[in-house]
């Protein structure tokens, strides 16, 4: 067991799966001689050779389809796009190619690819740099959507997703990538090196696809979050003494609805935190969720806490996106119905 | 503003015959046959830019196979390719009447340009991979894909291999070479070189053929394509179908009017070549140039097949709407099974009497796969695949929100 960053485990998990199995093929933007712009390639163009890790054009729907051609043909390539916000001259080849291969051709040729991209805000990366697309891939059928929050979901998650025989999304969030922060914006994150969560097991631990994580256990409300949020949202709950149970979703599909629903029925009480815009977001979804199944057991209307609905901001990116001071008049709204 | 320029103005260029008019093809330049001369497989792109400019052709109008790229088919191979386009022809035939008749719901045709795929396939070898579009089912034809199981897609009975899954003419078979089909167009011109990328990459023989139509260069994927395809040396053929229409936008939309479609490849350093699609001694004899070339580690070649697509775009167009009616038979590069037929009986190996009998016998087979398909089902009768089929296959292992709505559905 070591302590890294979630670059480091990210890095780790294309390591091992490169080593594991000479499909594996690492390609996109700087991912090569350079190692990514984040790093989380660095390397193994050196250990394993140009033509299993190798620099792209600049051209995402470039990159996406090659990938599905070498996908089909028996590899299994794990492509970066740079910033999720670059993603959308792939969505085509993502959306209407890659998800659909194996239904409309009754798998007679499958896609088992990974499309890793860096996601969401607090960098100061202005709206091309900051999106949190994960709605649109989510409403996709064919395709599974996964978002770590610390070291060793990155690490697990990934090598799950390149096992998996389907296109996999994964985000990672950026403000992730060095270390895990309070929820607090305005504060300095701490290494993940100096932090419990960043402990790594060697080898090949695999987090599977479709299981949530109770990241904070409680009885009041249940708090649904994924990635960045899930430090938002627990800070919220300490910091306002609403004993909450925070939720980490880990995979939005396949959902862990199990363990959401077992969740809710308990505590009677639900705030969905997300860093995207609201409206139609996947917080829309997880609200129809509980909705359905937890009418009954709910004391009070479920709550949404977002980004705003309006294009990613430069300089105002901490009013954006939710904090703990929002989360936790959340929480408090909840406990007063 | 300065005011001694005058206001500016849009240029939409316009095909040069519209319903009404009278077709005239005269400023399009159609080199002899045997005119251009066959380099070398490992010809350096620079050195024979020209290619992309003229048009390899090897059957002259007497119907004899002339210039350096004659002489690659044998008798037999040739009797086959006119019977594989036959198929092709007599299968459209059938299937757009059963169009017609409400036993499917679409179909597309290849009348006029059935040479591109059929002699396009003999060039390739088994576990070589194409990345089709609509309209080159020839590439299965001419290996010998069964026809009732086209018919059994085109009429999505309980047969059918994609079970209902997707529209009619978008086959698939890995088997055969030939991937599954999308109706966006350009996606999978990329998509080739990626896997003609892998088939490096892993060290095997493979390559792998990439098809776009004259329309769809317009697309973004086409200059992916060609950029990958150039920065990596990829194994691949990337074949431009220039049938002259793209639904009712003639060719020059997607071209600007200036240079051919081929040229694009000289950009990117692309071995470029124009051939006419029409003759299927040239077809085969440039596609095996070009499979070689990048079988022989020389990279990717762009082919631009200059033809004539005669037919609607679909059943669901009706092309004298936007073109003179007259303009098919106008078409100056002829009819692709006339002209091979013509070719085999100058060389004495045909005659009006065997090709005849040869359409009967074409007739026969198609109507006995026909009679076959329909017996199991069509879309609006027989057996049917099982709604249940739609929720499978998704993913490989059914999530459980999947599994819920199956059930939700009553499967």
């Amino acid at each position: 067991m070591a302590r890294m960053t979630m670059i480091e485990a990210i890095r780790e998990a294309h390591d091992a799966a490169m080593a594991a199995d000479d499909r594996v093929v690492v390609f996109g933007e700087d991912v090569g001689f350079f190692g990514g712009v984040f790093r989380c390639t660095a390397g193994l163009q050196e250990k394993y050779g140009k033509s299993r890790c190798f620099d792209a054009p600049i051209n995402e729907s470039g990159i996406v389809g090659t990938a599905i051609g070498m996908a089909a043909y028996g590899l299994k390539p794990v492509i970066e796009i740079q910033f999720a916000d670059y993603v959308y001259p792939a969505y085509d080849q993502i959306v209407s190619e890659a998800a659909r291969l194996r239904h409309r051709s009754n798998a007679d040729f499958t896609c088992p690819l990974v499309i890793r991209m860096p996601t969401g805000g607090g960098i100061f990366g202005g709206q091309t740099h900051s999106q949190s697309p994960e709605a649109l891939f989510t409403h996709v059928s064919g395709l599974k959507v996964v978002m770590p929050s610390n070291p060793r979901d990155a690490k697990g998650l990934l090598l799950a997703a390149i096992a998996d025989p389907d296109p996999v999304i994964f985000f990672e969030p950026k403000r992730l990538y060095n270390g895990p922060f309070d929820g607090h914006h305005d504060k300095p994150v701490e290494s993940w090196k100096a932090h419990p969560l960043g402990e790594v097991p060697d080898g090949d631990e695999i987090v599977p696809l479709g299981k949530a994580a109770v990241r904070r256990e409680g009885t009041e409300v249940t708090v649904l979050a994924y990635g960045t949020m899930v430090f938002v949202a627990e800070a919220a709950a300490q910091e306002t003494g609403v004993d909450a149970e925070v939720i980490d979703l880990r995979s939005l599909m396949p959902l862990d609805l199990e363990t959401i629903v077992a969740s809710v029925q308990k505590t009677g009480r639900c705030v969905i935190v997300h860093e995207a815009t609201r409206t139609s977001g996947f917080g829309a979804e997880l609200m129809s969720l509980v909705q359905e199944n937890c009418f009954y057991h709910l004391e009070a209307p479920v709550i949404r806490v977002t980004g705003w609905d309006t294009p990613y901001p430069h300089a105002q990116e901490w009013e954006y996106f939710p904090g703990p001071g929002r989360v936790g008049e959340a929480l408090k709204k909840v406990m007063e119905d | 503003m300065t005011s001694d320029t005058g206001p500016l103005s849009l240029n939409v260029p316009e095909p040069g015959c519209r319903p009404g008019r009278t077709p005239d093809f005269s400023d399009f330049e159609i080199p002899r046959a045997g005119a251009v001369a066959r380099p070398p497989v490992d010809a350096d792109p620079d050195l024979i830019r020209d290619m992309a400019f003229s048009i390899v052709r090897v059957l002259n109008k007497d119907g004899a196979a002339v210039g350096d790229w004659a002489g690659a088919l044998s008798t037999e191979e040739l009797h086959e390719g006119l019977r594989h386009m036959l198929l092709l022809r007599t299968f459209d035939a059938r299937m757009l009447n059963a169009q017609r008749q409400g036993k499917t719901s679409f179909y597309m045709q290849h009348l006029g340009e059935e040479a591109v795929s059929c002699a396009f396939s003999r060039a390739m070898e088994p576990g070589d991979m194409n990345f089709p579009t609509y309209r080159q089912a020839g590439l299965l034809i001419a290996r010998g894909y069964p026809l009732v199981t086209m018919m059994n897609q085109i009429y999505s009975n309980a047969e059918d291999p994609l079970h209902g899954r997707q529209l009619p003419i978008m086959y698939s078979s890995k088997e055969h070479g030939f991937f599954s089909i999308s109706g966006n167009l350009g996606t999978q011109f990329v998509q080739s070189v990626g896997w003609a990328m892998a088939s490096a990459i892993s060290g095997d023989t493979r390559i792998a053929a990439g098809w776009i139509g004259d329309g769809s260069t317009a697309e973004s994927d086409f200059h992916a394509a060609m950029v990958f395809a150039s920065t990596y040396n990829a194994p691949v053929v990337l074949n431009i179908v220039n049938n002259q229409w793209a639904i009712s936008t003639f060719q020059g939309i997607a071209r600007g009017g200036v240079g051919t479609f081929a040229a694009r490849g000289h950009g990117f350093g692309i071995a470029s070549v124009r051939v006419d699609g029409n003759d299927y001694l040239a077809v085969h004899a440039v596609a095996k140039w070009a499979c070689e070339r990048a079988r022989r580690g020389h990279g990717p070649t762009l082919i631009e097949h200059v033809t004539y697509r005669a037919g609607g775009h679909s059943t669901s167009d009706d092309p004298s709407a936007y073109r003179s009616r007259r303009e098919a038979a106008a078409w100056p590069l002829g009819d692709p099974v006339e002209r091979l037929k013509k070719h085999l009986i100058a060389i004495g190996e045909w005659s009006e009497e065997r090709h005849k009998q040869a359409e009967a016998e074409v007739l026969d087979t198609v109507r006995a796969a026909q009679k076959e398909a329909e017996a199991i089902g069509t879309l609006t009768a027989g057996k049917v695949p099982s709604p249940r089929d739609m929720f499978e296959g998704v993913y490989e292992t059914m999530p459980p929100h999947l599994i819920r709505q199956r059930q939700e559905a009553g499967f």
